[in-house]
């Protein structure tokens, strides 16, 4: 059990690093925003999971609620995070900031 | 949307009728009303029981009162239009889509974060909007399209309009490509659109 924990701990974290590191080295706003919205969505939801499964370690009612409540805030991030992601790209398109194609300079 | 004002309407006319009385042939009206209130209420118990963890008198009481509140208030905000008959069997399919559109983000996910490591990433992206027309048409149907589209990686939706013209951010060629495709299948079988 201790294994699955610290597998799906470990993958939620790469995926948590790449979307950190895909921030600073895309190149432009839009592009930013792919690993910042939803890399992020995947390494909260594996992250969680190894949560969810370490808090019933101890079998009761107790702790099946309290996992329960912690796969409700994944439910939650999966309907905002997307719904967030697309009014910030809205913000760019209506102030009149055009897409980084290939071959321009970094922004 | 006109399908679904019309439908509005004919739901506040059978909510006034059901006022009136409780003739014969008012009764449906009546249970058509009831239905989504008492759906609310369930679901909102359910919730309730879930958050608090208490299971004493008091604050099973304490529930019923504020979900009977709440569920008085809001059951029109959750059920806008009638109840069809297919609902339920359409919640069902929407479960069975969640598993694929998962299997989609890790698939997705592994690409854009190969894209994030790989030492010459300014040359393999190759970031493009592309515009396509989608054949979905109920609201439903293409918000989910739509939020389904930002949720795998290399994908943003831009912009949505009413009659389903999506333009979509894609970060390369690989992830652009595969839209509106199969997902857009997978949707408006889930959705019971032609």
């Amino acid at each position: 059990m201790d294994v699955v924990v610290v597998l799906f701990l470990f993958a939620g974290l790469f995926f948590f690093t790449g979307g950190a590191i895909g921030i600073l080295r895309f190149p432009d706003f839009y592009s930013r925003l792919h690993p910042a919205g939803k890399l992020d969505t995947l390494g909260l939801l594996l992250s969680m999971i190894a949560l969810a499964l370490f808090n019933l370690h101890h079998f009761s009612l107790g702790t099946v609620l309290t996992s329960a409540k912690i796969i409700i805030i994944v439910v939650f991030v999966f309907l905002a995070s997307p719904t967030a992601t697309h009014a910030i790209v809205d913000a760019g398109v209506r102030a009149g900031l055009g897409p980084w194609t290939k071959g321009e300079q970094r922004r | 949307m006109d399908g679904q004002g019309e439908e509005g309407l004919a739901s506040k006319g059978s909510r006034t009728g059901s006022g009136n009385g409780s003739a014969g042939a008012e009764a449906q009206p009546r249970r058509l009303y009831f239905y989504p209130f008492f759906l609310t209420f369930i679901i909102m118990f359910v919730v309730w029981v879930f958050l608090s963890g208490k299971f004493d008198p008091f604050h099973m009481s304490l529930g019923l009162v504020s979900c009977a509140i709440v569920s008085y208030l809001s059951a029109d905000l959750l059920f806008p239009s009638r109840v069809t008959k297919g609902a339920f069997g359409q919640w069902l399919r929407f479960v069975k889509y969640i598993p694929w559109l998962l299997i989609q983000i890790v698939k997705a996910s592994l690409h854009v974060t190969y894209l994030v490591f790989h030492p010459r990433m300014m040359d393999l992206i190759d970031p493009r909007i592309i515009k396509f027309r989608s054949k979905l048409t109920s609201d439903l149907a293409l918000v989910t399209f739509a939020n389904s589209i930002t949720l795998t990686p290399g994908t943003i939706t831009v912009y949505v309009s009413v009659d389903g013209d999506f333009k979509v951010h894609a970060i390369d060629k690989a992830s652009g490509d595969p839209l509106p495709g199969e997902m857009e299948a997978k949707i408006s079988k889930t959705f019971g659109e032609v």
